[in-house]
């Protein structure tokens, strides 16, 4: 009994901190149309930066928050760069951006590699929250209920943002149709910055955050691509409550597959995903067909 | 038309002569190496480039065809049953890829070819009892077609030449006929040739087996080089890197993918050996091609190539008009 507990916690933490790096992957799929094969190396770069500053490699061994905060920072500027300096001259152009975004991969994982070498980098737990919750017999790490705390708290900001404010508005209305948002006086291209940095930042902050459960390795980038993916792809493009969902359904697929199937662990995985396109190619929860 | 027989004819004389101009076997295996992914590419040039179906997952179907080789050898099977059949399974596999992608199109159809992809791979990763998992399976011996042995690196090297030649008059032949001229249509303009009476569909399916029989031929080519097959073949790097293949070279062209092949083949071999940073360095190139020749080095090239002849071609009509 408790075993399932236990992998359904594991479970949701991991969905957490998909959604953390689906949510942008998905904005960005649905507003500009750009499969944006960099997220994996996004989430990764993130977390080497976060680890970086809170193992003190710097010199300065810097606060577990704030070291995610700066992270996110860097993270979100390097978006906003890519974005501002190569997408930007590729709309509609779907094999150019898929080239210039696995050449930027290939890059970033050979720089974190040259940077921070082959080892894995394991990042403590942040101060406060290493201890277990008590529920009668059951024990939960804190840390794993933080990242669930943190994903619902994001994910609400961020419901808030596109539902409640005018940029909100007006990123809707690119996604749904950026012609006419273009035509009613939206600034679509400004926004595409605004979002693509919005959407690197927070892949960066999951890879910092998922640090202390995952650790920081060679490779993370394309561990974690794929179930961006799969996620956007079950949720639909686009959309936030999608991504919501399709994280926590991957992340139980994740958790439980491996636990339960390990020789199918990864056919359970793409084959959920395979039979939402067939029936409903525009996900669970998307308005329109990639 | 004169110009580009020559051109032609010095090609064919410079692959034939490799063993003999090229310094030492190693590069004769590098040489190998490009020819092999040069079907491969030139098989997803059949869909990416020709029929503007961009799949991730081709390195799935390659690995089909290599596991096939490997298992009917293991199991004790003749060479040229192991290779009809290898072919066999490897167009099937694509068949089944074409039924459940082919419902979509664009990226939709990047990301359906992408999980069947990471299916395959999955599968050949985790199922140890069929694929020998990590530790792959190995192949003992190469064929001897009318009694020539393959196993020297030169003998194979010819034999690859000789399927690569074959591959490329195939999609020479294929892109004039009338089935390459509707599946370009289909990538332009889908709507319009359906208006007009074609079925979209099954002329994409059939791209899709042409397409899959040649990654499947280059899928055996390789399995017999390495004479090793494990799941890294089937990995998603793999399948980017044969679309890397494609697009850098210029896709929806004869010879890109072949350039394409070469670039990617040569930077991970010859000048790995010299630069520690390999990997950035493809990267760095991918990125300056899709900033200076977004539609590929061949067409680019040729690009620039028409900008300069007509540069000068430009300077001589003034004076012509000012002769008289």
């Amino acid at each position: 009994m408790s075993f399932y507990l236990v992998l359904t916690v594991n479970s949701i933490t991991f969905g957490g901190l998909l959604f953390l790096l689906s949510a942008g992957f998905s904005l960005i799929f649905g507003l500009m149309r750009i499969p944006n094969l960099t997220h994996g190396s996004l989430f990764m770069i993130g977390a080497y930066v976060g680890a970086t500053l809170v193992i003190g490699l710097v010199g300065y061994k810097f606060n577990f928050w704030l070291a995610a905060l700066l992270a996110t920072l860097v993270v979100a500027f390097v978006g906003a760069l890519t974005e501002r300096l190569l997408l930007r001259r590729l709309p509609g152009n779907e094999m150019a951006q898929v080239l210039v975004t696995l050449g930027l991969s290939f890059m970033a994982a050979d720089f974190c590699l040259m940077v921070w070498g082959g080892d894995p980098l394991s990042v403590p737990t942040p101060a406060g929250l290493g201890g277990f919750a008590r529920l009668g017999v059951m024990v939960f790490p804190l840390y794993r209920l933080a990242i669930i705390a943190i994903a619902v708290v994001i994910a609400v900001a961020l419901w808030l943002l596109l539902d409640r404010t005018r940029i909100g508005a007006m990123i809707r209305a690119g996604v749904d149709d950026p012609d006419m948002a273009r035509v009613v006086g939206i600034r679509v291209s400004q926004l595409f910055t605004l979002v693509f940095a919005l959407g690197a930042g927070l892949a960066g902050f999951a890879g910092i955050i998922g640090g202390p459960i995952l650790s920081v390795y060679p490779g993370l980038d394309q561990d974690m691509l794929p179930l961006a993916l799969v996620v956007v792809i079950l949720g639909g493009s686009g959309s936030l409550l999608g991504s919501f969902v399709g994280s926590l359904i991957v992340g139980f697929i994740y958790n439980f597959g491996q636990a339960l199937l390990p020789e199918l662990a990864y056919f359970v995985l793409f084959l959920p995903m395979l039979l939402v396109l067939l029936m409903r190619p525009q996900g669970l929860f998307g308005r329109h067909v990639p | 038309m004169n110009a580009r027989t020559i051109s032609l004819a010095i090609a064919f004389l410079l692959l034939a002569t490799v063993p003999v101009w090229i310094p030492g076997i190693y590069y004769v295996n590098v040489a190998s190496q490009v020819l092999i992914y040069a079907v491969f590419a030139l098989g997803l040039n059949i869909l990416a480039g020709y029929g503007g179906l961009v799949s991730l997952g081709h390195a799935g179907l390659f690995g089909i065809s290599c596991y096939a080789t490997g298992y009917l050898l293991q199991a004790g099977f003749g060479h040229s049953f192991a290779i009809i059949a290898a072919l066999v399974a490897g167009v099937a596999a694509t068949a089944v890829f074409a039924v459940l992608s082919l419902r979509s199109s664009g990226i939709g159809f990047i990301m359906i070819t992408l999980a069947l992809g990471q299916i395959l791979w999955g599968l050949a990763y985790r199922w140890i009892s069929l694929t020998g998992g990590d530790n792959g399976i190995n192949i003992k011996t190469r064929p001897q077609p009318f009694g020539y042995s393959l196993a020297d690196a030169n003998h194979f090297y010819y034999a690859t030449l000789i399927v690569f030649l074959i591959a490329i008059v195939m999609v020479t032949i294929f892109a004039r006929s009338p089935l390459g001229a509707a599946l370009m249509g289909t990538r332009d303009q889908p709507r319009r040739m359906n208006a007009l009476g074609y079925h979209v569909l099954a002329i994409r399916f059939w791209a899709c087996l042409f397409s899959g029989l040649l990654t499947a031929g280059s899928g055996i080519l390789f399995v017999y080089y390495t004479q090793f097959i494990s799941p890294q073949t089937l990995s998603l790097t793999s399948s980017a890197e044969v679309l890397l293949m494609v697009i850098s070279g210029g896709a929806g062209t004869l010879l890109g993918p072949v350039v394409g092949a070469a670039l990617v083949v040569i930077v991970k071999t010859v000048v790995s050996g010299f630069i520690e940073r390999w990997n950035f360095l493809l990267g760095a190139i991918f990125v300056a091609i899709v900033i200076l020749m977004p539609e590929g080095l061949v067409p680019g090239s040729a690009r620039l190539w028409r900008l300069a002849t007509r540069r000068r071609g430009q300077k001589t009509p003034p004076v012509k008009e000012t002769a008289p």
